[in-house]
């Protein structure tokens, strides 16, 4: 091309459309996760010390700002979780049902309910087991 | 009868032998209900402004000329509507990622590029001759691959594709949807051709599945499911050389 093209900055990208900040949000909350991950990585690091150090585990967590954090950490797993089952069919190849394609909103669905009763079922086995 | 109304489109200009930069120009187009965005740019340059520089050719969504970005959303022009647009008003400019020849015509050479290199054709299995057994294919063997046929190279996915913008090697959506299409067709046996496009870090693995460009996609191909269904290709393809590293070629 012999003509003097313009190159549009790309600068500022993902404030533009309400897609794009959706998206960042979702690639936010795996930050959120690993957050999670290490507070958790650290309750069992106590626990491996004895009780002294899991009591202190535990009274940390109970601190204002520990639970602002989980509030918040809450809010962007649910985004995780959600976004993760609402992308989960463009990953899997077609699947055939008695010859009919299973359609994007059953594999959602599907995924979103097993995510609901993992956790409903991890809440009421702690919830039955505390001391 | 249609009642006239008025709507204003905002156009991005740029001459590359005047213009330093793009600005941009409004006009104040009257239209009826009927009318498309391609229609009112059509009646500015009949009438306001015959230096107005556009692609379009069929008017029917089905040519791919006349993508542009309409109030910032990769849009064909034939198949928006002015009504949709009044009283605000829609801003047109030319497909996002790419460099602008002049006024709203972008420069597709790189795309065009790209849509070569992915092995666009049927690959036999064995050598046939000119005259021989026709190809046959049941309806859930076209049903694998139909949709990503459907393409008409509008290069909307690309104008929404973050990626593309970050990292211009991206071979891009359009390219692989195109890819994965012959790959899903039963009667190909280019496989083992097209998986180097696929296992680059410009193939598949610049994609983070923002999902954007099955969303702009006028024809439905589902760019966004061809490349990440492909993930899992590239993958098993990456294991099979390494436990196998004598070639397993395979088609």
């Amino acid at each position: 091309m012999n003509v003097r093209t313009y190159v549009r900055p790309t600068t500022g990208w993902w404030r533009r459309n309400p897609w794009y900040r959706a998206y960042m949000l979702r690639e936010a909350s795996s930050l959120f996760v690993t957050l999670y991950a290490l507070v958790l990585l650290a309750g069992i690091a106590c626990l491996v010390q004895g009780r002294a150090a899991y009591d202190g585990w535990r009274a940390a967590l109970a601190s204002p700002w520990s639970i602002a954090f989980h509030v918040v950490a809450l809010g962007f797993f649910l985004c995780h979780a959600w976004s993760w089952f609402a992308v989960m069919p463009k990953t899997m190849p077609f699947v055939t049902v008695g010859g009919r394609r299973l359609a994007d909103r059953a594999i959602v669905a599907a995924g979103a309910a097993a995510a609901v009763g993992a956790s409903l079922l991890v809440f009421v086995v702690v919830w039955a087991t505390q001391p | 009868m249609q009642t006239t109304r008025t709507i204003a489109i905002e156009c991005m200009r740029y001459n590359p032998e005047t213009d330093v930069a793009p600005r941009f120009q409004s006009y104040d187009v009257p239209f009826t209900d009927d009318m498309s965005v391609l229609q009112g740019l059509q009646y500015i340059k009949d009438h306001l402004d015959g230096s107005l520089t556009f692609r379009w050719s069929c008017r029917m969504a089905i040519c791919g000329s006349c993508g542009g970005m309409l109030n910032g959303i990769p849009s064909l022009t034939c198949q928006s509507f002015l009504r949709d647009y009044h009283p605000g008003g829609v801003r047109v400019e030319p497909l996002e990622h790419f460099p602008i020849v002049r006024d709203l015509v972008i420069d597709q050479s790189d795309f065009l590029a790209k849509l070569e290199s992915v092995t666009p054709w049927l690959v036999p299995r064995e050598p046939q001759p000119p005259a021989g057994e026709p190809n046959r294919q049941t309806p859930a063997q076209m049903d694998a691959y139909y949709q990503y046929s459907q393409c008409i190279n509008c290069l909307l996915c690309y104008a929404a594709c973050p990626q593309y913008a970050l990292t211009p090697a991206f071979t891009g959506p359009a390219a692989l949807a195109l890819l994965h299409r012959y790959n899903a067709d039963s009667r190909d046996g280019g496989r083992a051709q097209r998986m180097e496009i696929v296992n680059a870090e410009e193939g598949v693995w610049s994609c983070t599945l923002v999902g954007y460009c099955s969303e702009v996609c006028p024809k439905g191909v589902d760019p966004a499911r061809a490349i990440n269904q492909n993930k899992i290709n590239s993958t098993k393809d990456y294991f099979a050389h390494l436990l196998m590293p004598r070639g397993k070629g395979g088609g």
